[in-house]
């Protein structure tokens, strides 16, 4: 073996000197050096290298330790991955009706976008909401907005997956009581809540509360559904914004990844069984435009979560070492000139996804570096999925880049640079110090910068942004949200506050203050507030009250 | 010659910072004093900053939608303040047809997904409102 | 001057600008530094200082908070480095001071140490000296937090709190060196931290054997940053001490030589500046080759120069 490797050696350096020396000499090549995506350095060629006698501990077999291949035996052969199209807007009865549409149209589960007073746990009719209800997402206030953003949608037979953090608890409580009225149990319910503080305070911005309550409101989540709602995944640890932000794809990977230990350690503390929740812990990535550098980070992942949760968290179960994960192709990849060439990349993004073996699939619409996607933009996207999944091929087999000399390669260099991430991390004292420190936050902007300077040098080219221009008219039919939905939403909610139970109301706050002083698990008294038709600002009121609210940490 | 002063805040409750972050460090490299807010602004407190600060410039990112609603408010509120010689900037996620109504309520210019960090540097450059020697 | 006038009555605008035109040098800069002079004095200054990471910015922000609760007019001169290459600075303190925005009675303002050293720029005493004259009864001057070279603050505060966080081992050695001297108040911030009970217990050793000391400070335990019912615990004790140091340096006669070092500080700082202008000049009309040909030594030309110019005049001897 080991001589095979030197003869290897050997034939490399005499067809570096000789064959590519004759031709490079005549023909330069079009760069001194080429880098991926994120900057990486990448080889003129990649050969059988160091680990490959390894293969059945690095590798392995699909649905077997480390899941380097994937979780599922048979992964897309047995069943596509999800089309979870995120949508929202305006208000409950508009997003109903587009999701309505998207299932019509061959969309398997649902995904909520939440509009930010919603997200950040305001009324509509809070000074902080003006101009914002309902743009980036619909707007929910209470109980009676979730009951007509799922009506006609039966919830024991979809699954539904939500855009929310620092409220999760709240809107977790309402879908399980509008799925009481539906006379679905709670037992029944699939979806996910993404629930993940910590992308929030590094890259997302819609936090509420401190970190230390932050993460007790996510592991009663944890506790409350491990019991009452087994079926849910109840979070979505989230590389997909610290991506956007301008991470690497190694920094993604070993960011997200240190947000997930720090969730399994506040679970383990709060006396959680690693085999409980660990099976309900959820990951959500980012699809770039570097195809073979994507596969690899997704790889990379999925076998360091397994050692993770194996050799660190001593997990038995099987299940709690398989990351499953939703992404969504990179929005900061779409550009706003020549829209339509984002369909193009949203397709070598979409086949990064399901070369990397995701669970399920956003794909973003050609329009949305101008505006919220239209409908027509959104059935675009939905047939690139679906393109993919019917006429590619790619599905066919089980990770079909497995093997390949430069995949093989990269995953492991970026489970070795992302490893290495984690390490300095936990000297810090893991990623909530990290994050307090602004480590994590100035990484990534040190590299959102170094990667706009890029494109400005001319080095990474970006069609159509700064080569292959064309003069275009301002596009046209972009989606509008109507301003009169912030009034109409308004009006709505003060006329449903004027028709409740005022009695019961303060009465669920109130005992919901005792709670959150306290240290039991919040969510009975979340549930017990929302049947009542508290609102989302008024119960988020109460636990600012009690816990304060987080303050940035930002490092330039 | 004195160094350019430049408030870039985030109004709204956008928190997809990583345009002003960017924004922020190009001015610093062109050599401007840069004083950045965080995020969740209020046009009240962008225009408190952009007055006890003394900027030349303020420049407002913003990808939510909200642009239409906050920007002018900022605008306004600097006019009310007796503060006219600030250039007022806008920049993210704005449709091409709302940039007319924008800049006749003040924001002078609105840059869009693309535009480079040297062009915002050159504009601003050449447009300030002060003189740098007063 | 008229800008003077609206700002001695109140007008936070001109404040501002006349706070540009002092930071810049701006030649109008001597005679508004002149016209309100007489209008300063009142105000305490409270240098706050210490390595980078200690919650400077949040720990200013809760004083301002419990001084502003008193209903003082407090003033923030917050003071961040200047990239030596480009001349640029990202001012990021406001970050952290949201909570006192919309409050008339703060005024903040954001300064880049402008290729200055020692945590200062070269016009904070006359930012300072303005917003005393604004009529903010405590001004907060937060400096870089650069470890060594903090020393200046002294020069220009009545009452220096050192902002220190436990887990900072290292750093606490490093500092102990030249600038543990300079704190009137040490603040242990981030208290909830591992390792913030040793810490404490490290610095009140270091101070006790400080032989220079007349009194040992305290030492403060502080959780600036919490919120919510584990609200920033350790404020109020901070406030009773800055407001303690006052009324104690004042009975003590502290209060009085500080600030008449202070003055002596300012002149002193204005003629080394001029005489190094005057004496740039005058090296420049003195031959130097025998210095740079090493048959004389710079020490004993400079010895020569300086005689020279003493007893003859300023005009320079051609060898």
């Amino acid at each position: 073996m080991e001589n095979w490797k030197k003869h290897l050696q050997t034939e490399r350096k005499r067809w570096e000197e000789t064959i590519v020396k004759k031709v490079t000499d005549r023909f330069p090549e079009r760069k001194e050096t080429f880098v991926t995506g994120s900057r990486e350095p990448v080889e003129r060629l990649y050969t059988p290298g160091e680990g490959d006698d390894q293969y059945l501990d690095e590798i392995g077999f699909p649905g077997q330790y480390p899941f380097t291949r994937g979780v599922q035996p048979t992964m897309y052969r047995g069943r596509l991955w999800t089309m979870r199209m995120y949508a929202g807007f305006a208000t409950a009865e508009e997003s109903n009706a587009r999701y309505k549409y998207l299932v019509s149209q061959g969309s398997s589960g649902l995904s909520v976008a939440f509009d930010l007073p919603t997200q950040i746990g305001y009324d509509s009719d809070h000074a902080l909401a003006a101009g914002e209800v309902g743009k980036v997402g619909v707007a929910i206030d209470s109980l009676a907005d979730m009951e007509r953003l799922f009506d006609g949608i039966p919830l024991d037979r979809v699954s539904t997956s939500m855009t929310i953090n620092a409220p999760a608890a709240v809107l977790l409580a309402m879908y399980i009581a509008v799925a009481e009225k539906q006379g679905v149990s709670a037992g029944q319910l699939r979806g996910t809540i993404q629930n993940d503080i910590l992308k929030e305070y590094i890259a997302r911005g819609t936090y509420i509360y401190p970190t230390q309550p932050s993460m007790r409101l996510i592991t009663d989540i944890f506790a409350y559904c491990s019991k009452e709602v087994p079926k849910w995944n109840t979070i979505s640890i989230s590389g997909y914004h610290i991506r956007e932000a301008g991470a690497t794809a190694a920094q993604e990977v070993g960011f997200t990844l240190a947000d997930g230990i720090a969730y399994v350690e506040a679970a383990l503390q709060a006396g959680l069984d690693i085999d409980e929740f660990g099976p309900r812990l959820s990951f959500f990535f980012n699809a770039h435009n570097d195809l073979l550098e994507e596969v690899s980070k997704y790889r990379a992942a999925r076998r360091m979560w397994a050692k993770i949760m194996k050799e660190r968290f001593k997990a038995e179960n099987p299940k709690s070492m398989m990351m499953k994960f939703h992404t969504q192709t990179g929005g900061s990849t779409l550009t706003a000139q020549q829209p339509d060439n984002n369909i193009v990349r949203v397709t070598i993004q979409t086949l990064a996804a399901i070369f990397g073996g995701t669970q399920s699939l956003h794909t973003n619409s050609r329009d949305e570096a101008l505006a919220l996607p239209t409908e027509a933009s959104v059935r675009i996207a939905l047939r690139t999925q679906q393109i993919v999944a019917h006429e590619s091929g790619v599905t066919q087999t089980v990770d079909p880049l497995a093997g390949s000399y430069y995949i093989e390669s990269k995953t492991n260099q970026i489970e070795e640079e992302a490893f290495a991430l984690i390490e300095k991390i936990d000297e810090l004292g893991g990623a909530p110090r990290a994050i307090d420190l602004g480590f994590i936050q100035q990484a990534i902007s040190d590299a959102a910068y170094a990667a706009q300077k890029d494109i400005e040098s001319g080095e990474q080219i970006v069609v159509g942004v700064n080569q292959y221009q064309i003069e275009e008219e301002a596009p046209k039919d972009l989606l509008r949200v109507d301003p009169a939905v912030e009034i109409r939403q308004v009006k709505a909610l003060h006329a449903m506050k004027a028709d409740r139970d005022q009695t019961s109301v303060e009465e669920a706050l109130k005992e919901l203050k005792a709670v959150c002083q306290g240290t039991g698990n919040t969510m009975p008294a979340i549930l017990k507030a929302v049947r009542t038709y508290a609102t989302l600002g008024e119960i988020s009121d109460v636990m600012r009250d009690v816990f304060g609210e987080y303050e940035q940490h930002v490092r330039l | 010659m004195r160094p350019i002063r430049v408030l870039v805040a985030k109004p709204g409750l956008d928190g997809h910072d990583r345009g002003a972050k960017v924004i922020a460090r190009a001015l610093r490299d062109a050599g401007m004093e840069v004083i950045y807010t965080g995020l969740r602004q209020t046009p009240e407190q962008i225009v408190r900053a952009a007055v006890d600060e003394d900027v030349d410039v303020v420049a407002m990112s913003i990808l939510s939608g909200a642009h239409n609603h906050l920007l002018p408010q900022v605008a306004k509120g600097l006019k009310a303040e007796g503060v006219k010689d600030v250039l007022i900037l806008g920049g993210g996620v704005i449709p091409d047809t709302d940039i007319p109504n924008l800049k006749t309520q003040g924001i002078e210019a609105v840059f869009t997904p693309g535009t480079t960090m040297e062009t915002v540097v050159s504009y601003i450059r050449s447009n300030l409102k002060r003189d740098l020697r007063e | 001057m008229k800008a003077v006038e609206a700002m001695l009555n109140g007008s936070r605008r001109d404040c501002a600008r006349l706070i540009t035109q002092v930071e810049n040098e701006h030649p109008k800069a001597k005679e508004i530094l002149r016209e309100i002079y007489p209008h300063t004095g009142t105000a305490h200054v409270v240098g706050i200082t210490g390595p980078p990471g200690g919650g400077k910015s949040t720990l200013t922000t809760r004083l301002a908070e419990a001084f502003r609760a008193q209903n003082k007019r407090v003033g923030i001169v917050a003071v961040d480095p200047t990239s030596p290459f480009t001349g640029g600075a990202i001012l990021g303190d406001r970050i952290r001071m949201k909570s006192l925005y919309e409050d008339e009675g703060v005024f903040i303002r954001s300064m880049g140490t402008r290729g200055h050293l020692g945590g200062l720029s070269k016009t904070t005493a006359g930012v300072v000296q303005i917003l005393d004259a604004y009529g903010c009864d405590v001004i907060f001057v937060e400096t870089v937090g650069v470890g060594q070279s903090e020393v200046e603050i002294v020069q220009n505060a009545d009452t220096v709190l050192m902002v220190l966080v436990p887990g900072l081992g290292d750093d606490i050695q490093a500092i102990k060196a030249g600038v543990m001297e300079i704190g009137d108040l040490f603040i242990i911030n981030k208290f909830d931290l591992d390792g913030a009970v040793r810490a404490k217990t490290e610095i009140e050793m270091m101070l006790a054997t400080d032989q220079r000391r007349k009194a040992i400070p305290l030492v403060y335990p502080v959780t600036a940053s919490m919120a919510g019912s584990n609200r920033a615990e350790g404020i109020e004790a901070v406030v009773e001490g800055i407001i303690k140091h006052r009324a104690d340096s004042v009975e003590n006669g502290q209060w009085d030589a500080r600030r008449k070092a202070q003055v002596r500080n300012e002149i002193l700082y204005f003629l080394r500046g001029e005489l190094e202008a005057i004496l740039k000049k005058e090296l420049d009309r003195w031959e130097l080759e025998k210095v740079y040909q090493r048959n004389q030594s710079p020490r004993e030309r400079g010895e020569e120069i300086l005689r020279t110019w003493i007893e003859e005049g300023r005009h320079g001897k051609k060898d």
